[in-house]
């Protein structure tokens, strides 16, 4: 067998969290009751016109700018001609020649090393309704809602070369835009979505294979899968001598499997030209300016930050960055509390499985650094054990109750003071009178059995360090 | 239309008996200017604006009479474009210029008769057929805006808007001797206005006099946020009292006197120019070499925009819907096949072509070109120019039932009013006279960008000294 060589280059949707469409003021919100968020403007009436909103400008050079890109000064909108009843003028208002950012980079990682992936372009643009299929019935319905929401389309180089390298550069990309505020990065809901070009062809060939381009993928199991299946079919024909079709391909992931959806000759032509209803805009330097000045550190940046600053390692470093949100948590309680590795153990574990359990955000968990933070110094002080300050803690995350109160109210606070444990050994010494005659004549490994029945006496509140000395001690003498 | 607003004031008759007399009017007429009527609303209005009269108060739109071309949106009114594929619907929205003129108080009368989409220079090609000129109705009054025009003359209302998108305000308004205005492309907004070409349309005013055409142009004039093309400018309303030509520099290019200009057309505008001159304007030669391609430049444009323009016409969210038991494509084929009459689908198949991969650069990308070159021209003339003049149309209003298997050749009679369109400058028309067959011949005026009230100016001015504006069918 030969080997072979993957060609990907990824085109990204981003549907941006701008309050109104692009086009008209009506809500850019999701999950509405279907045509509900509609005027004439985005139901392409006759006679009605466009007008930008000037939001989706700011939040494409955001994007631009995070990725290195070159604004362009004179931005022209385009009108994308082709026939769907969910594309209501018949076109879609997009960008073509001269998109608003051009020549960009993003870096990933994959096995350790940084590949630097091309930014070909980004481009504002609409979306379309979304058809609504029931195969039950004998028609189709429309929802007209997310006509008219504005994208950002971000175009990559062919530089990806693994299904691994796309789903990181992915990855990083979805981050991003959710570090930028411009896009919640949903692959389900749609928010975020991600066409492929693929080919495959054989090593160090200088001739690139005929590509097909893939679309439906919409989780990252998804396009991970829909990838790999891809990769795989093009590598089989060409290993049987046939060859790849140049076509628009489907990923069923009911089937796993990609399905065609137009051949080469069946795609369209889309006359673009551009929009005579929209007037260029002028991106000035002041604007570009205006945009740079806003943005936040990201995530290459805090990575590479906290793993200099507080000395932690690349995995924990790329977990607690993987928000926003979630790496300034961890900031807030590192600057209260210190120790950052021993913070960072506990978001990682416990803040990440409290909010994967609930499915919920870092800003929702009641939890906040300073209340964390106080739990770690009980933990430290020994008021609480380790397994005791897990279940405090997600005692927390349920009531918003600090842990000083939870700990008073179900007495799960530590017995350390020595008179008290005292007393219990005594007990129990006088309770097993054989086992404490073996344990003087030599047999120590029965340390373990007394700290146990302590333990056990003390409904498990003894604080298990504190009275494993003292029972040794009281012991041996 | 001012002495309409006149009468009402002297309290000779009421808007409401006026617009009642109109209305009767227009159902007795056989002119076919009127897609449809808009009497119970027409009547409404007239009572809340007679009131406000007699309250004192000045607007002189109030009451007025007006009457909307049929690819202007209006409120709860069918707004059909003459087509088959809109015959039902009704907008829940008005445009912006009926905005305006109902804030006045001005009374929307009816929706007047068009070419399919503003397509053509007749009416032949609207789906209630042919409007007929009021001066002899075996003639055609022009078009697009032919009902406009024809009520306009035939005295059904005081003033109507029409469109201009290669010359169908200014054509017909010549065609029925009236003085109608191309403003300056940006100047009214175009939002309601159903687009035919959107780099190329413009609502104008059209009315018996320069005079009533300023009044109507003031009052639909001005910046509007929902289109983008709108101008934000401040205007100064244009004054009543015309300007003086003295040393004002008119500019006569040759070639708006070349082949294929009707002699008896020459020879009203040659008198016209001569009237400027007596009136203290000086002639100056200027030279416009490029615009004997706006022809070939507009019919790539116009119909390349109006094939996407025209894509929302799909049966899916309103209009007629046919082969909707078939399947999605059967249910495009059939619905634009019938609801599109012929010319509309020429023009649809003609742009459709032109913005195709492989031809683009060759065909649009070229003709935008050469409509740079255009705006050059112009730009050149007016550095020694104040207003060009030359006639409107080479000739003057023809049958019925001429040229309709030439659209060619009526294209080619589009030559001296579309370069308004392609440049976006002022231009209007106003009466200078008849031709051998009595019908009206039209004398165009055109500006630099935003300087419509000079030529506006100009023909009141010229009206002042003549009488061609006065004659009536």
């Amino acid at each position: 067998m030969r080997d072979y060589e993957t060609v990907i280059g990824l085109e990204v949707h981003a549907q941006l969290l701008t309050n109104a469409k692009i086009f008209c003021s009506c809500s850019a919100a999701f999950g509405l009751n279907p045509n509900t968020n509609t005027c004439p403007v985005c139901l392409g009436m006759p006679g009605v016109l466009p007008v930008l909103n000037g939001k989706i400008v700011d939040f494409g050079i955001r994007l631009g700018l995070a990725l290195g890109c070159t604004i362009e000064k004179r931005n022209v909108f385009a009108r994308k001609n082709y026939f769907y009843p969910d594309l209501p003028k018949g076109y879609q208002i997009t960008q073509y020649e001269n998109p608003l950012c051009t020549d960009g980079r993003l870096d990933i990682e994959v096995n350790g090393a940084t590949k630097r992936i091309g930014i070909r372009r980004i481009h504002m643009e609409e979306d379309a309704g979304k058809s609504v299929h029931d195969e039950s019935e004998p028609y189709s319905s429309i929802d007209f809602n997310r006509a008219g929401v504005p994208l950002l389309e971000i175009v990559t180089e062919p530089d990806l070369s693994s299904t691994q390298e796309a789903v990181s550069y992915l990855r990083e990309l979805r981050r991003i835009l959710m570090y930028l505020d411009i896009c919640d990065g949903s692959m389900e809901e749609g928010s975020l979505r991600c066409d492929a070009n693929l080919s495959v062809k054989e090593k160090g060939s200088g001739r690139l294979g005929t590509r097909t381009e893939l679309k439906n993928m919409n989780s990252f199991k998804n396009v991970q899968k829909a990838l790999e299946y891809e990769v795989e079919r093009q590598t089989r024909l060409i290993e049987s001598g046939s060859a790849v079709e140049q076509e628009t391909l489907l990923w069923n992931a009911l089937l796993g499997k990609t399905q065609s959806m137009r051949s080469k000759e069946e795609s369209h032509d889309y006359r673009y030209f551009p929009d005579p209803d929209l007037i260029p805009v002028i991106v000035d330097d002041a604007w570009v300016e205006r945009i740079a000045d806003t943005l936040p550190e990201l995530p290459a940046a805090k990575r590479r930050r906290f793993i200099e600053q507080y000395g932690l390692p690349a995995y924990d470093a790329d977990q607690l960055t993987q928000t926003r949100a979630l790496a300034d948590y961890f900031e807030q309680c590192v600057s209260l509390y210190g120790t950052p590795k021993e913070v960072s153990n506990w978001i990682m574990t416990e803040v990440i499985r409290v909010l994967n359990e609930k499915n919920r955000d870092i800003t929702e968990l009641p939890v906040t650094p300073p209340m964390l933070v106080e739990l770690l110094g009980l933990l430290k002080k020994g008021t609480v054990s380790g397994l005791m300050a897990k279940e405090v803690f997600t005692e927390m995350a349920d009531t918003g109750r600090n842990a000083p109160a939870i700990i008073k109210s179900s007495g799960l606070e530590q017995v350390s003071d020595e008179d008290a444990l005292a007393v219990l050994i005594k007990d129990v010494m006088a309770a097993h009178p054989k086992e404490t005659a073996q344990y003087r004549a030599g047999k120590t490994q029965l340390l373990g059995f007394f700290v146990g029945e302590v333990m056990k006496a003390s409904k498990g509140k003894a604080n298990p360090k504190v009275a494993g000395n003292m029972i040794k001690e009281m012991l041996e003498t | 239309m001012l002495d309409t607003a006149r009468i009402y004031r002297k309290a000779d008759i009421t808007p409401v008996r006026h617009v009642g007399n109109l209305l009767d009017r227009i159902r007795k007429s056989s002119l076919n200017a009127f897609v449809s009527v808009n009497g119970p609303g027409a009547l409404e209005q007239a009572e809340l604006s007679g009131k406000a009269i007699e309250q004192g108060r000045e607007d002189l739109l109030l009451g007025i009479p007006l009457a909307v071309k049929d690819n202007i949106c209006t409120r709860g009114i069918n707004t059909t474009c003459s087509s088959e594929i809109l015959k039902d619907f009704v907008p829940t929205y008005d445009a912006h210029v009926v905005e305006r003129l109902k804030a006045r108080g001005a009374v929307i009368i009816g929706k007047t008769n068009l070419d399919e989409f503003a397509m053509g220079s007749t009416t032949n090609t609207s789906n209630i057929g042919p409007t007929k000129n009021p001066w002899d109705q075996t003639k055609t009054p022009g078009g697009s805006s032919g009902g406009s025009a024809a009520a306009v003359a035939a005295g059904l209302c005081s003033g109507a808007l029409g469109s201009d998108t290669g010359g169908s305000v200014r054509q017909p308004a010549s065609f029925c001797g009236i003085t109608g205005l191309k403003p300056t492309y940006g100047t009214v907004s175009r939002y309601g206005l159903v687009a035919f070409a959107s780099s190329l349309d413009q609502i104008g005013p059209m009315a018996r006099s320069a005079r009533d055409t300023a009044v109507l142009f003031d009052a639909v004039k001005g910046h509007d946020g929902r289109d983008s093309t709108s101008v934000p400018q401040e205007y100064d309303a244009t004054s009543l009292d015309g300007i003086d030509l003295k040393g004002l520099r008119l500019g006569v290019p040759d070639i708006f006197f070349s082949e294929g200009l009707a002699h008896d057309v020459e020879r009203s505008v040659r008198y016209a120019v001569s009237v400027f001159q007596e009136l203290g304007a000086v002639i100056v030669p200027v030279d416009l070499p490029r615009i004997r391609y706006g022809v070939a430049v507009y019919y790539l444009i116009a119909p390349a925009e109006a094939s996407s323009n025209l894509a929302r016409y799909d049966g899916v969210r309103y209009g007629v819907r046919h082969g909707g038991e078939k399947d999605l494509f059967e249910m495009y084929c059939e619905t634009r096949a019938k609801g599109f009459g012929r010319e509309v689908k020429r023009r649809i198949m003609l742009g459709t072509y032109a913005l195709s991969a492989g031809y683009y650069d060759a065909y649009y990308r070229k003709a935008s070109q050469v409509r740079t070159l255009i705006i050059e021209d112009f730009r050149k003339a007016f550095e020694v120019c104040d207003i060009i003049a030359g006639p409107t149309v080479p000739v003057t209003a023809w049958g019925l039932n001429d040229m309709v298997d030439d659209p060619l050749s009526i294209y080619l009679l589009d030559i001296y009013t579309i370069p308004a369109n392609l440049a976006g400058i002022p231009a209007l028309s106003i009466p200078c006279g008849f031709g051998d067959n009595g019908m009206p011949i039209g004398l165009q005026l055109m500006a630099p960008a935003f300087m419509d009230h000079i030529i506006l100016g100009a023909a009141i001015t010229f009206q002042d000294h003549t009488k061609f504006h006065e004659v009536r069918p």
